[in-house]
């Protein structure tokens, strides 16, 4: 290392010259290497945080029905989306900013989902994987489910398919990432399912029989199924 | 040892050589039944509401039959009606159904939990979906819907428009008076789930603790209930149900679970399946349990170790292999679709051999693979640690709740449904089912390690046999009608090993061409059961691990 750095101080480049002394080697990657002699970089703060966010994106482990299954895969060997730069499934919402929806959301499930989704700082991005999750899918005319994840929180993406394989859901991530390179924020959509409190709730004849189950301050969600898709 | 044919069991009452006596059995039960009926699979006993628990408890005790496998609950014209499918561990082609009628306005009778331990599931189940009420059942509460449901989906008066209003309750403070078992006020509630990357989808499991020990447990199961009955009642028999199947036990059993809703549909309706369908189908249904142990493992390990380490990924990586095959065979990597009434949907891809060769790729290089995994998992101490003698599910508690598949059989119970009720072309090959008696975590991990090696050797004889196979006799489906409708007023219950267990299929026609009553009996949502049994008063890790040993998925405990 010694003889190296006397080397060095014999020759000296302008651009060696300009970063200091005492910079390691680590930091003087190919792109540092690609800006010559003059490494700054004029660009707009936004643009340059979007950037960032698309391309160290956190996802949220989080699986639901046989669409996880693929995204299980599409974590794992082979396809390895973490080459994509959004590979690390985080455990907790508060450390994740992207959500991939995988699998049917039914009425109990759809509360739980809204409260993880809640739970995720800002600015986070969802990713819809597979039909159920775009209109409830095979099981659309279940009693119990719920038609697509759009009713519930806003998706980014859509990535179609029972279930989508895993090529397709890599780019749909990468589509979103773009899109987030772009600065473009996601669509605004209808979403009839709230959770409120319970005392909120319009009085009908079903709040009234509950009214003795559920407190007032109780979260609720209210389907209403007839008016669905 | 290889495959050997069980003797059958005669020395139960009411058993002969060529199978159960009915009459006997009548005669044993004697007054109480008040008719009898003809089920495709065996004969029912029609009995009043208020003799339930005498009469299961005379066939468990007296006649053998110790394997509740199903309560079916369904809503007639003019009645309701509880079936229970009473079955042996010993011998399981040995079957009788329990019928229980009661009147239309007032749908309640006598709980048979007290009897079976697992019918406390199945009864809250059919209460749930149906809405018969048990008496004396130790839990009546909805088990699949949440708690402020309205209505029960199954019946005909059920209107699926009504709104409906689910609550979230938070447990902001688990030391809060409130959430403190009243017993004991040193304990402290918390919720497992249902959003947590150690209960393999969306289970919730409510745990109080006394320090680390878990005091009482409750699994809240329903957050993926997609109403997959309520499906395949709308879809008909010849293709709107098959792709169904595929979504109950998504973890890659597609197939063996296409062959649950085959068997039961090809059994009602008398169809036969040509002996080149059926060698297809066991290779492939094989396939696709490795797949399935393969991922088990991964998701095991994860568990175990906390995180995505070599082990997880390594099990990803041969299940990927197995997917490859199965996605050349059927052109789909999970929801394959293959089976049809009658054979399979098409023949082996071309070039054959080509296929046979990569098939045969794979299986030499298995037992490579296989012992690597018992370099990195079974023998590593830490591992041991964490799963040997944790967990203990001891013979009896596994006939009681109704476990069956790796679960039974690593508790020592010698129960494969392949063996023990065979179908497709298991009875002519060279196999054995693999059985482990420690009756813990690691003895269950145990034994889908080594039902990989078994699985290996069906399918490397299936591969024999294909490619012999004279080419003029290649069927693939038998000649089946468009429109399949099969006579009315016929019943089945039929069951297949899957990969989690037993899993049967219950079908009422009635003369159109969709089933009037369709009831999937998931090894999973009988297995879980035995959870509380496995880990109250054990440590919390331990009942992580003993989730994942039993190795349920969502999708299919809920339906
Ligand atoms: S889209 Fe298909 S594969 Fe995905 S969760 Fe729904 S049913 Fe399963």
């Amino acid at each position: 290392m010694s003889s190296d750095q006397t080397k060095l101080a014999d020759a000296q480049s302008t651009q060696e010259a300009r970063m200091g002394s005492g910079a390691d080697d680590r930091f003087n990657s190919k792109l540092r290497e690609a800006f010559g002699s003059t490494p700054f970089i004029l660009t707009k703060f936004d643009k340059f945080m979007n950037w960032v966010r698309g391309s160290s994106m956190f996802m949220l482990q989080f699986g639901i029905a046989c669409c996880s299954i693929e995204m299980i895969h599409t974590y794992a060997i082979k396809h390895d989306l973490d080459r994509f730069g959004a590979g690390v499934p985080r455990a907790s919402p508060r450390q994740a900013d992207v959500i991939i929806v995988p699998g049917t959301i039914v009425s109990k499930f759809a509360p739980r989902m809204k409260r993880v989704y809640d739970q995720m700082p800002e600015p986070k991005f969802v990713v819809s994987m597979g039909s159920c999750t775009v209109s409830g899918g095979p099981f659309q005319e279940g009693y119990n489910v719920v038609k697509g994840a759009e009713e519930v929180i806003p998706c980014d993406i859509h990535v179609p398919g029972c279930p989508p394989r895993p090529e397709a859901l890599i780019y749909g991530v990468a589509k979103l990432q773009e899109r987030i390179a772009e600065g473009e924020s996601s669509p605004v959509t209808v979403k009839p399912y709230e959770l409120e409190q319970f005392g909120d709730l319009e009085q009908d004849e079903l709040v009234q029989k509950l009214a003795d189950q559920i407190d007032e301050e109780d979260l609720v969600m209210r389907y209403n199924w007839g008016d669905s898709p | 040892m290889s495959l050997e044919k069980r003797t059958p069991v005669v020395d139960d009452v009411g058993v002969t050589e060529d199978g159960v006596d009915y009459d006997a059995l009548a005669d044993l039960l004697g007054d109480s039944i008040i008719d009898r009926e003809h089920h495709v699979n065996a004969e029912g006993f029609v009995i009043r509401p208020d003799d339930v628990q005498s009469v299961l408890r005379t066939l468990k005790d007296e006649a053998g039959f110790d394997h509740c496998s199903c309560v079916t609950a369904q809503d007639y014209d003019d009645r309701y009606e509880s079936i229970y499918h009473l079955k042996k561990y010993r011998d399981p082609t040995q079957e009788v159904s329990v019928v229980v009628p009661t009147p239309k306005d007032d749908p309640r009778h006598q709980t048979g939990s007290d009897v079976y331990e697992t019918a406390n599931w199945h009864e809250r189940e059919a209460y749930d979906l149906v809405g018969i009420e048990y008496d004396d059942h130790p839990d009546q509460r909805r088990i699949l819907l949440p708690e402020t449901w309205q209505g029960h989906p199954l019946s005909q008066d059920f209107n699926q428009d009504q709104p409906q209003v689910v609550s979230l309750r938070e447990h902001a403070n688990p030391l809060q008076d409130d959430k403190q078992s009243p017993d004991d006020p040193d304990t402290m509630f918390i919720n497992i789930g249902p959003h947590h990357p150690a209960t393999h989808g969306v289970l919730h499991v409510k745990t109080v603790l006394d320090g680390e020990q878990i005091v009482d447990i409750d699994p809240d199961i329903g957050y993926l209930h997609r109403c997959e009955e309520q499906m395949c009642q709308q879809g008909t028999y010849r293709h709107q149900i098959m792709p169904y199947p595929d979504r109950w036990d998504y973890i890659s059993a597609g197939i063996l679970n296409e062959w649950a809703y085959a068997r039961a549909a090809e059994d009602l309706a008398d169809i036969e399946v040509p002996e080149y369908a059926q060698v297809i189908r066991t290779m492939s249904a094989e396939m696709c349990r490795i797949a399935s142990h393969s991922l088990a493992l991964a998701t095991f390990a994860l568990d175990v170790f906390g995180d995505f380490t070599a082990v997880f990924q390594y099990g990803i990586r041969d299940r990927e292999i197995a997917q490859d095959l199965l996605e050349d065979l059927t052109g789909q990597r999970l929801m394959f679709n293959y089976l049809r009434l009658g054979g399979v949907a098409w023949d082996l891809p071309e070039p054959r051999e080509e296929y046979f060769e990569k098939i045969r790729d794979f299986l030499d290089d298995l037992p490579e693979k296989l012992a690597e995994y018992h370099d990195l998992v079974t023998g590593n101490e830490i591992f041991q640690m964490r799963c040997v003698d944790t967990g203990i599910l001891t013979p009896e508690k596994v006939k009681d709740y109704g476990a069956t598949g790796p679960v039974a059989r690593g508790s020592g119970v010698d129960y494969d449904l392949r063996r023990d009720d065979p179908y497709g072309y298991y009875d002519e090959l060279d196999w054995d089912v693999v059985t482990e008696d420690g009756c813990d975590n690691f003895s269950r991990v145990l034994v889908r390690l080594r039902e990989l090696e078994e699985s290996a050797r069906i399918i490397e004889q299936c591969v024999d046999l294909l490619e012999e196979w004279p080419e003029d006799d290649r069927t693939i489906q038998a000649n089946v009608p468009r429109t399949l409708k099969p006579d009315p007023d016929r019943e089945i219950y039929r069951a297949v090993e899957g990969a989690k267990g037993e899993l049967g299929i219950y079908i009422r026609s009635d003369g159109t061409d969709k089933p009037a009553r369709f009831k999937i009996r998931s090894p999973c949502f009988s297995n879980l059961q035995s959870l509380a049994e496995m880990s109250e008063g054990e440590y919390i890790p331990d009942m992580i691990a003993s989730l994942g040993s039993l190795d349920i998925v969502l999708g299919e405990v809920d339906r």
